[in-house]
């Protein structure tokens, strides 16, 4: 069907998100619409997008109400873009911000669209609180009766019960029942992580992000939203002693994971404005970076014996043998730091030669990167992680720190529920 | 030395807020003042443009510079570009999405008619609310006498009503200042822009104050240690605000010149060592103070400070007042820091880019009962700031005064209790201040980013409702 043409550089002109807060804090009353909204008027504001009619907006949440069906288009018509422009959803875990880029992209590279935003937002202290089962059951029976009676018959099934315990969603997978850090918890220990290690990568986060704020770094790239100017998750005066006293959560006895390694619940909302070359010079809109390519893998963490957070180290290698590139040939090396130790696995399982030979089917490990390369500007763990909007902002700041350095290339890795992850390469 | 205020613990408690508030009475907010380690400006700071405002640039300097963030009025597009150009962090301000902002800024420097007034109305009437507890407001003004036509002139004098009725309609301990900029002054703005949006100004609001050209170049300097390197004599520094004056300038870096009387040597001696600074026991009224001053000036190499604040009160109504009361009074706070000025700047005791600063009183300009002699002193000194100004200018020196009003220490705690109670609350901010509050305005004055800030007096008292 597609007649493919020649395909066009996608160019990252730059991001807007709103300061990430801790669950049930600053933005508690508010809903992911509205956080959304927030972000990509950030965006029009600061690129001078009022009134434009744009290629399309896609942008998704991994925690959505049954209202929330048409969150992307709702969140655009709340702007001042023009209503004209079309918009939808997208939903892959962790993965969605960074996968919803890669789909605008692919648009813009194919010639389809000139422009579009990507991006995700999510809340968790607005998350949908599903009713009780039995009772929501009773209530669509009672819906359906035709007379009063046959209603009335349905409803008196509801016991009090019922009512009072709703169904709350939880960060646990459906097919093993086990929440992520659990399953994080079991790969730390295959991999034979220790805490100190993992903490240690905590307070690089979290000082990396502070120092980055002090710089001005995220001046462009953050907008001050409900008194918010920073992440409230940020902890500029972390410290080794401080966090390693801290306890293991999810496994109380024998565990290494604890609430400073491990991201936080966390609200926000990123967007990033991706365009052609030729849209950006008519609009005099400076191009920060490329987004070159990505790519998705997913690994069996149900029946086979895959750790739930290690797709990022399938993707990855598969990823730099298309775009013929080694690991180590990158400037900076973004990966989302859902836990401490969901990175340090994945680093871990690249110098890995029998992990490498059995699992990747490769002959030669990935090898080590030059950790001084690593999330240079913080992290995930400081920055908190709004589910669907990580993506959107290392995005973004990637590709505004390629442009500081002039050229240059970055890969981003995030992983995601479901054993997924998402990988790209963006360059200039 | 604080004379505790139990009304404003009382009124911050639960049960107190509710008792106070029932009762109709003031319910004072406890100021916020500076605090190591703390974030000292208040933001984000919302901003207004008036058609043809003159500080956009310096302003957008200072907020790259000081990394602070800003919201802009819908309507202010010349600050969304001027943000974007300087990368400071923005957002379109709206009162659903935006929060409490910690200053409001508007530059009505441009504004010349009906029409550029109402770009200031529209300004306050949608954003006052957002201001948060312990905010900041100002607005900027061209001074009149520099305006185009009469009409521009009497809407930029006007500025003072609307500046000083803000701040009365305001409570929540929010800080309201006028600043007047002459054309040409524009890059002068940086330390008064500072000072006006930091805890230092918890206790100044209601204050009108004007900019020129600086009166010696600009030089570098750390906003953190404004005063390193620096030599500061403070007269009276031995207790009360003049101890918490030398701590101030201790704290800001500089070198610090302690004189008090002879009896009070041990103090001195102990505030001395305490500062890393040295101490200069010596009655001002001496026949040969000036003299011994200027030497010791001469031999640090000049002082690049001075503040005079000894000062003593001999209070009585005119008909009583005996002459000793009377004569002792002129000489302590009056004509000794004027021996001692003269002395120095015709003797060469202060170095280039050099500030006086004077403690004059509100009593000095609002008048006071029993204080004839005391108030025609601190008047006095008001007087003598302006006459020295140009001439001290023409040595790259300022001189300038502070008016403290209500401030608790043991000057007041002698007062009897209903007239104090009465002293305290009668102001905007409902409390008296604290040493550090006057101790934070002469830092600004003397900051070596103040040089464009001269012959001014500036009060430090809640926006007290006496005087003008
Ligand atoms: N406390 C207030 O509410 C208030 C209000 C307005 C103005 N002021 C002014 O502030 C200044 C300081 O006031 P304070 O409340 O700290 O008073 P204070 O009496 O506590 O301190 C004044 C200091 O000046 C010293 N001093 C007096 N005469 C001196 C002399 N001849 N030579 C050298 N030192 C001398 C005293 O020994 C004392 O240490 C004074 O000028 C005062 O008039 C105070």
């Amino acid at each position: 069907m597609l007649s493919v043409p020649t395909l066009r550089r996608v160019a990252i002109l730059g991001g807007s998100r709103i300061p990430f807060a801790r669950s049930n804090t600053a933005y508690a009353d508010l809903s992911n619409q509205d956080m959304l909204s927030a972000a990509i008027q950030g965006l029009v504001d600061r690129f001078g997008l009022h009134g434009e009619r744009l290629g399309e907006v896609a942008a998704g949440a991994v925690l959505k109400h049954a209202r929330d069906i048409n969150l992307t288009r709702e969140s655009v018509l709340s702007t001042t873009l023009s209503h004209d422009t079309p918009a939808y959803d997208v939903q892959q875990a962790c993965g969605t911000g960074l996968e919803t880029a890669i789909l605008v992209a692919n648009k813009i590279a194919l010639g389809q669209i000139d422009v579009g935003i990507a991006g995700g937002v999510d809340t968790t202290s607005d998350a949908p609180v599903a009713l009780n089962e039995q009772f929501r059951k009773a209530l669509m029976r009672a819906n359906r009766g035709r007379t009063t009676i046959a209603k009335l018959r349905a409803l008196s099934a509801i016991r009090p019960g019922m009512v009072f315990k709703p169904e709350l969603p939880r960060n646990a997978e459906v097919r093993t029942g086990l929440s992520m850090g659990a399953h994080c918890e079991l790969m730390a220990k295959r991999w034979n992580i220790g805490q100190q290690d993992q903490d240690a990568l905590t307070v690089a986060s979290h000082r990396n992000l502070a120092s980055a704020y002090d710089r001005g770094q995220f001046n462009d790239l953050v907008i001050p939203f409900r008194g918010l100017t920073r992440d409230n998750n940020l902890r500029p005066d972390i410290s080794l002693d401080k966090i390693s006293k801290m306890k293991p959560v999810f496994d109380r006895q024998h565990g290494t994971l604890t609430a400073a390694n491990s991201t936080p619940l966390t609200d926000g909302a990123a967007v990033v404005l991706l365009a052609s070359e030729e849209w950006a010079r008519a609009h005099d809109l400076p191009v920060l970076a490329y987004l070159r390519t990505g790519e998705t893998a997913a690994v069996d963490f149900v029946d086979g014996d895959e750790g739930l957070l290690m797709a990022p180290a399938f993707a990855v290698p598969r990823m730099l043998a298309k775009a013929g590139l080694a690991l180590q040939d990158f400037d900076f090396y973004e990966i989302h730091e859902a836990f401490a130790a969901q990175v340090l696995c994945t680093l871990k399982a690249w110098e890995d030669e029998t992990y490498v030979r059995e699992r990747l089917h490769l002959d030669t490990p990935p090898g080590a990167i030059d950790r001084a390369r690593l999330n240079v500007n913080g992290g995930s763990l400081a920055t908190g992680h709004p589910f669907a909007a990580t993506g959107g902002r290392i995005l973004a700041s990637l590709a505004k720190m390629i442009d500081q350095r002039g050229s240059g290339r970055g890969l981003i890795s995030i992983c995601a529920a479901g054993g997924q992850g998402v990988v790209a390469i963006v360059e200039k | 030395m604080r004379s505790a205020d139990q009304y404003l613990s009382f009124t911050n408690s639960g049960f107190g807020k509710w008792v106070t508030g029932s009762l109709g009475l003031p319910q004072p907010v406890q100021l916020a003042r500076r605090q190591a380690g703390k974030p000292d400006l208040r933001q984000p700071v919302l901003m207004g443009t008036g058609a043809g405002g003159r500080l956009t640039e310096p302003l957008a300097a200072l907020f790259r510079s000081a990394n602070l963030v800003s919201l802009y009025h819908s309507e202010n597009d010349v600050w969304r570009e001027a943000a974007r150009r300087h990368e400071i962090m923005t957002a379109r301000y709206t009162a659903e999405t935006s929060g409490k902002v910690g200053a409001l800024l508007f530059d009505a420097t441009g504004i010349e008619d009906a029409i550029g007034l109402e770009s200031l109305y529209r300004f306050f009437h949608e954003t006052v609310r957002s201001v948060g507890t312990n905010g900041r407001i100002v607005v900027f003004g061209t001074t009149p006498e520099d305006a185009g036509s009469t009409e521009a002139a009497a809407i930029q004098r006007g500025l003072e009503g609307f500046t000083r009725s803000l701040g009365k309609e305001l409570h929540r301990a929010i800080a309201v200042q006028l600043v007047y900029v002459r054309p040409g002054a524009e890059a002068a703005i940086e330390s008064t822009t500072r000072f006006f949006l930091s805890s230092g100004a918890a206790y100044v609001s209601g204050q009108v104050v004007r900019i020129a050209k600086p009166v010696a170049k600009a030089v570098e300097y750390d906003p953190g240690k404004p005063q390193a390197g620096r030599t500061v004599l403070v007269t009276g520094a031995s207790r009360g605000i003049g101890a918490a004056i030398a701590d101030l300038f201790a704290r800001d870096g500089a070198h610090v010149v302690a004189l008090d009387i002879p009896p009070a040597a041990a103090e001195l001696d102990a505030i001395a060592e305490r500062l890393g600074g040295s101490a200069l026991p010596l009655d001002i009224t001496a026949p040969d103070a000036a003299e011994a001053i200027l030497s010791d000036a001469k031999r640090r190499g000049g002082y690049d400070v001075v503040v005079h604040n000894a000062g003593i009160t001999r209070d009585k109504t005119i008909a009583k007042m005996d002459a000793g009361r009377w004569d002792s009074v002129m000489d302590v706070n009056l004509f000794a820091p004027l021996r001692i000025t003269e002395a120095l700047l015709s003797g060469g005791g202060l170095r280039k880019n050099g500030r006086v600063v004077c403690v004059s009183s509100l009593s000095g300009i609002a008048g006071n009962m029993g204080q004839t002699n005391y108030a025609l002193s601190k008047a006095g000194l008001i007087g003598a700031v302006q006459r020295l100004a140009p001439e001290a200018a023409k040595s790259g020196i300022t001189i300038n005064a502070v008016a403290p009003g209500f401030i608790e220490t043991q000057m007041t705690a002698a007062i009897p209790f209903a007239i104090r109670e009465a002293g305290r609350r009668m102001n905007a901010m409902s409390q008296g201040g604290l040493p550090i509050d006057v101790a934070e305005a002469i830092g600004w004055f003397a900051s070596p980013g103040s040089g464009g800030v001269n012959g001014q007096t500036v009060r430090v008292c809640g926006q007290s409702l006496l005087g003008a």
